[in-house]
């Protein structure tokens, strides 16, 4: 079935094809007919089984007969009989269709419509299927019907795992077995079927079965997709878990209503809020939904009727995200004030799998106002950045700051227990880790490296949960690199695998985030009071992420690297600027994330390559504002011309913007750009009215 | 031969070939001449197809060979002189087995059946899916006549009686559970090397210095690991002698042979659909293979004759070539050739001289090819040796039962599903290459020690009756129960219980071609190749012009295309 070259055919075989074609169409015009004049005698049904034994893709035809079923069915002399009659003549034309072509989707779908009617012989559809998969093992329709049938006559899921077996041992390059082996796993796991209590028993098992396939045949894909669910099942821990919060567990945040106003507080944690509003980041470890007020109770000296709005932060606009934020407003009569925040004291937070968040976690911090002068006009004209190397000092702590980046210790909210459970997932995977090693040691084999790649990651994060410590990660970077020489078709890939490792690897300590951190400071205005800029360019980065250590940067540099996405960055709610300068943005649907940062005030996204391509496929993907009513003051040409600019740009706050370098960055398109955000001042270094 | 019933004369009674005796190779070549438009005739002296290639009731068996291992009677007198215009050479028989031990331990459960055995005289043999016999097969036609089932599996066995699983096929390594990882992917490895190879991928071409080398060495080359080089040399690569010690190894493979044994073994895996297995065995055994060539040479206008002895040889009495032959019932029959079976040896008259023509040819022919002998034995038990499991190859490869042990014994359990046996009876084929008598009963005697409960012979009259040699049956129950002394388990736990068994030591005479040919008996293999090959050679030489079985595209009309392929299997 797999794997023989397709023949040229032969005149004679266009020959035949074409007497087969006039048949076929003679067939139809007749079958049409019928079919249009609702006939269903016993010729015009045996006509449509005849087109189907030719064409058994004939969907039409399928319908009719399913239309002439119903209609026997309806006859009022009908009895069991009949109808038992009627439906194995149905279930014959599928299995002569099947015989066809056994990859019809029309034939299989009917079979299924004719077993739903009940009535008929399942054990029968076993027994034609256990044919149908020795002679096409792999054939995914087959397994699907099997699933189905499985499920109709309730044979047990044990029984189906048996066969999965049977069938690998057979021939293990079977990945519809694997998949149907880890789909028949799951629910057993799930339902604590007995012998299948628990992942920790189970899972050594398996990693054992499927190294006998991959270690026989490294050049066998199926087993590595296996491999690949196996280290995910290791890896994920079912219930959600809050990994990082903004503010920071136990830190100070001041809130300032303007920044050159005040330098004696700590550039990490000071806030510019005009409003005396901040934003409450809660970052879990998957997607959840459920976060509301009555999920996370915040406790504090003010505010105590209003409630919070919790707002999912993902781009699909889904009420699922992995990371929700609410706003707080501080009043400014109450100058120092603490905060205490509980997670998921009731049962309402879950993944979209259904797990629900069980370990209640409670943080607190502390708030200063810094009351707001009403003089903003000054700041506004003279804030001009300018992202250049000389205006970037080397921060150094000053003494009293001793925890200066707050993210790290605060993540351990009550995982005690948590860790302990996790012991045996830390044993299988330094069990595989030492496995592929050997493997790597006998052969070089690209999916093997990756494997290792991704076990010692996993590792590393699995083993050292919370304090982070990457042991590993100079060892999976040099296996990333030599990927990306071995196999250059996967190139990108393994750059963006490799530039979110070294990404870690930067972020995992503080003293490796520090050498990160700069003070902007530019030959007008002072350091004093500017917020500490986290400096990530040059690192030819293709993709970012790590986003819960990041939380409280709000300036970030993300020039001069290979950035074609920043999915993820909407996590980062304090960011004030952003640079993106220099890296290879190709659309503007790609700032997407940048939609709900409304803090950012200063953006470059100069030199990408927006524009380069006439058509920006991702557009697609966004709703249009076309559809809406917009209420736009943009003539219409000019909105339907540029619409995702409209659409980026619009909701965005931004003060300072350079997008010189880009295709699209014409005069005309700035002109649209100054239209769209009236707050604009500066665009692309230029000072407007 | 005074029982012979009276025969109608043979008519005409000049042929192109006269063939005596229907082996195999005497078969294919008898089918081989009849399509290509020669007048055939086929003798056989025995009432049965297949002489030494036969398969017989179990009774008939003995007697079959200890006919064919005693020294000819002395010539009988001579009914008629030749002619005027012929000598008369005498055709005697020569002794082709040795050392024939028939033990009887359960006489009246085999007497009831006897009739319902077929016990292959040239066992253990097998096809191969892939080989040239199943290619001659389809590609004669002479599939119609014959069924097959696939052997299920092939095992290495050791001295404590345990059967390894060969890893044979990516399935069967995957599977293997004696196998460690980091061996099955060695292997593994090893097989894609070779499957490479053979597709001609330039990348992981062997090279010819490699190909020149003995395969042990290449193996070694290779870092794979004794256990891995066992599997591959003795029950893949199927090996006759010791690769390791040159000194004992009077076949050293080649790298190139080896890699080409593995291609046959491994196009064979899969080769069929419902051959799960490498070896395919045909069903009433293999006397049918012969009896299907017969059969198609039937087809083709072959004429037979069974029962028939020929008793003399008629020469030319001043070319001294061959003219004709003299049959048992008196007839003289004329043919251009002739093909002898290997039972046959031609003398001279007592008391008179050969025409001088002969004289210079005679001791050529009447030449022994000593090429050692082949020890076989048939083992027949209630029990299989590998619970759930019928039809099986084991190998025991070179010093795996005993040190001295210089060739690898191959034994092949045959079940009635076979159709060999009564039903719930399973027939074990023995066989290994030795240089003499001794030797090869002892190796012999140590497959049977180590797998089978060989039991006293307590009622001594069924015993002796058949039992040619009393005294090598007794040696059996001596080592056995030597072995139960030393050895570490209970030599009955487990073990099948001999019912009966027949050992005996094979001549391995090689065909000859001169001015009359013969062909040559079983050969030492497992499969049927080197004989094919020796008929295919024979063939050419008496008909150079003529082609060994011209594909005729017109041969099977009736074909539906796709089972050109085919060979009937048996699920």
């Amino acid at each position: 079935m797999h794997g023989r070259p397709r023949k040229a055919s032969k005149p004679e075989d266009e020959a035949a094809s074409t007497t087969k074609a006039q048949k076929l169409r003679a067939l139809q015009t007749q079958f049409f007919s019928f079919h249009h004049s609702k006939i269903y005698t016993k010729e015009a049904v045996e006509l449509s089984a005849k087109l189907l034994e030719i064409n058994p893709e004939s969907y039409t035809a399928w319908n009719y007969r399913k239309l002439a079923v119903e209609h026997y069915l309806s006859q009022p002399d009908c009895n069991p009989e009949t109808v038992k009659s009627v439906l194995d003549d149905e279930l014959r034309v599928v299995e002569s269709a099947l015989r066809q072509n056994f990859k019809s989707y029309g034939a299989w779908h009917h079979r299924k419509w004719v077993l739903s009617k009940g009535h008929s012989s399942v054990d029968l559809e076993l027994r034609l299927l256990d044919k149908f998969q020795k002679a096409d093992s792999r054939n995914f329709h087959a397994w699907n019907y099997r699933r189905f049938v499985a499920e109709l006559m309730n044979r047990s899921e044990k029984d189906e795992l048996k066969y999965t077996e049977d069938m690998i041992y057979t021939n293990f390059s079977n990945y519809s077995a694997w998949h149907n082996r880890s789909v028949l796993l799951s629910s057993l796991l799930e339902k604590k079927a007995e012998g299948f209590l628990s992942k920790e028993n189970l899972l050594p098992e398996e990693y054992e079965f499927i190294h006998q396939a991959i270690f026989t045949d490294p050049d066998d894909q199926s087993g590595w997709f296996y491999h690949l669910w196996l280290l995910d099942q290791t890896v994920t821990t079912d219930h959600p878990l809050l990994v990082s919060t903004w503010p920071a567990h136990g830190s100070d945040v001041f809130l300032v209503g303007d920044r050159c106003q005040n330098g004696s507080f700590s550039p990490f944690t000071t806030v510019l809020s005009d409003s005396g509003s901040f934003p409450i980041v809660l970052y879990f470890n998957q997607p959840v939904k459920g976060v509301s007020s009555s999920t996370v109770i915040i406790e504090c000296g003010f505010n105590k009727n209003e409630e919070l709005l919790w707002e999912p932060l993902s781009v699909s606009n889904s009420q699922t995200a992995q990371v929700w934020v609410a706003h707080l407003k501080c009043p400014t009569s109450e100058l120092d004030s603490s905060v205490e925040i509980s997670v998921g004291y009731s049962k309402e937070i879950v993944s979209p799998r259904g797990s629900q968040y069980s370990h209640p976690s409670t943080f607190s911090f502390k708030v200063h106002v810094q009351p707001v002068e009403r003089d903003s006009s000054r700041v506004s004209v003279a804030e001009n950045i300018l992202w250049r190397e000389e205006n970037f000092k080397v921060y150094r702590a000053q003494s009293e700051e001793s925890i200066p980046i707050p993210s790290f210790d605060q993540l351990c909210i009550k995982n005690g227990h948590e860790s302990t459970a996790s012991n045996w997932r830390t044993e299988a995977l330094a069990k595989e880790v030492e496995c592929f090693r050997e493997l790597l040691s006998l052969m070089d084999c690209k999916i093997g490296k990756l494997t290792l790649a991704r076990l010692l990651m996993a590792y590393d994060v699995m083993s050292f949960p919370f304090a982070n410590k990457l042991v590993h990660s100079e060892e999976v970077l040099e296996l990333y690199n030599d990927l990306m020489k071995l196999d250059p078709t996967h190139h990108r890939y393994y750059k963006d695998e490799h530039s979110l490792v070294l990404l870690r690897k930067m972020t995992s300590s503080e003293e490796s985030l520090l050498q990160h951190c700069f003070q902007y400071k530019d030959s007008v205005s002072s350091a004093i009071g500017n917020p500490i800029c986290l400096r990530l360019n040059n690192l030819s980065l293709s993709r970012i992420r790590a986003f819960e250590r990041l939380l409280w940067v709000q300036m970030l540099d993300l020039s001069h690297n290979e950035l074609e996405s920043i999915e993820g960055l909407e996590a980062m709610q304090l960011l004030y600027g952003l640079s993106l300068g220099n890296n290879k943005l190709r659309s503007l649907t790609a700032l997407e994330p940048l939609r709900k940062l409304k803090s950012l005030r200063v953006l470059d996204i100069s030199y990408n390559r927006i524009g380069d391509h006439s058509i920006d496929t991702t557009r697609y993907l966004c709703s249009s504002p076309l559809s809406h009513s917009v209420g736009s003051e943009l003539n219409d040409v000019a909105l339907i011309n540029y619409w995702e600019a409209f659409y980026m740009f619009k909701d965005l706050n931004l003060n300072q913007l350079d997008i010189v370098g880009n295709t699209i960055a014409d005069e005309k398109f700035k002109s649209v750009l100054v239209k769209i955000m009236p707050l604009l001042k500066r665009l692309d270094g230029e000072l407007l009215d | 031969m005074e029982d012979i019933p009276p025969y109608p004369p043979i008519d005409p009674t000049t042929f192109d070939l006269i063939v005596i005796g229907t082996g195999l190779p005497e078969s294919i070549i008898a089918a081989a001449a009849s399509t290509a438009s020669k007048s055939v005739l086929h003798l056989d002296p025995n009432p049965f197809y297949g002489s030494h290639f036969s398969s017989l009731p179990l009774a008939d068996l003995p007697s079959f060979l200890s006919t064919h291992s005693t020294s000819p009677s002395p010539p009988r007198p001579r009914s008629s002189e030749g002619s005027n215009e012929f000598s008369v050479l005498d055709l005697s028989t020569r002794p082709l087995y040795s050392s024939i031990d028939i033990s009887v331990f359960s006489p009246d459960l085999l007497d009831q059946n006897s009739r319902k055995f077929n016990l292959d005289v040239a066992g253990p043999r097998a096809f191969f899916c892939a080989d040239k016999s199943i290619e001659l097969i389809l590609n004669t036609g002479a599939n119609q006549y014959m069924e097959f089932k696939s052997i299920d599996a092939t095992f290495v066995g050791d001295n404590k009686g345990n059967l390894l699983n060969v890893p044979d096929s990516r399935a069967a390594i995957f599977k293997d559970k004696s196998l460690g990882l980091m061996e099955k992917n060695q292997l593994m490895m090893f097989f894609k090397l070779v499957q490479g190879h053979m597709a001609g991928e330039q990348d992981v071409k062997i090279s010819d210095e490699d190909l020149q080398s003995p395969f042990v060495d290449f193996l070694n080359k290779m870092g794979l690991p004794p256990k891995i080089k066992s599997f591959i040399l003795y029950a893949i690569a199927m090996a006759d002698y010791d690769q390791e010690d040159t000194g004992v190894c009077r076949d050293l493979l080649k790298t190139k042979d080896g890699i080409d044994q593995l291609a046959l073994y491994n196009a064979s895996i899969g080769r069929f659909q419902n051959a799960s297995g490498a070896l395919l065995y045909p069903i009433y055994g293999q006397g049918e293979l012969s009896q299907a060539f017969c059969r198609r040479a039937a087809v083709k206008g072959c004429i037979y004759v069974l029962r028939m002895p020929v008793t003399e040889l008629l020469v030319d009495k001043d070319s001294g070539c061959y003219k004709g032959v003299r049959l048992a019932s008196g007839q003289d029959i004329f043919s251009q050739k002739l093909i002898l079976d290997p039972t046959f040896k031609v003398t001279l008259p007592s008391g008179l001289s050969p025409p001088p023509p002969l004289q210079a040819k005679l001791p050529f022919f009447s030449q022994k090819d000593d090429r050692g002998r082949i020890a076989r034995g048939i083992c027949i038990t209630m029990t299989s040796l590998k619970p759930d499991m019928s039809n099986f190859l084991v190998v025991y490869p070179p010093r795996s039962l005993f040190p001295e042990q210089a060739t690898s014994i191959r034994l092949l359990q045959i079940a009635s599903n076979l159709a060999v046996c009564p039903l719930g009876m399973f027939v074990l084929y023995i066989s290994a290459l030795c240089n003499d008598d001794d030797q090869g009963k002892k190796l012999i005697h140590a497959v049977m020690n180590t797998l089978l409960t060989v039991p006293p012979i307590n009622s001594e009259s069924n015993a002796a009756v058949q039992s040619e040699t009393a005294e090598s049956g007794c040696a059996v129950q001596d080592e056995n129960a030597e072995s139960s002394s030393t050895g570490p388990s209970d030599p009955g736990e487990g073990k099948p219980t001999l019912l009966w068994s027949a050992l005996y030591n094979q001549e391995l005479t090689l065909g000859q071609v001169d001015f009359i040919c013969s062909t040559p008996m079983p050969d030492g293999k497992l499969n049927h190749d080197d004989l094919i090959d020796a008929a295919i050679k024979l063939f050419k030489k008496i008909y150079p012009e003529d082609e060994f079985f011209p594909q005729t595209s017109s041969e099977n009309p009736e074909d539906d295309g796709d089972g050109d392929d085919d060979v009937s299997l048996e699920t």
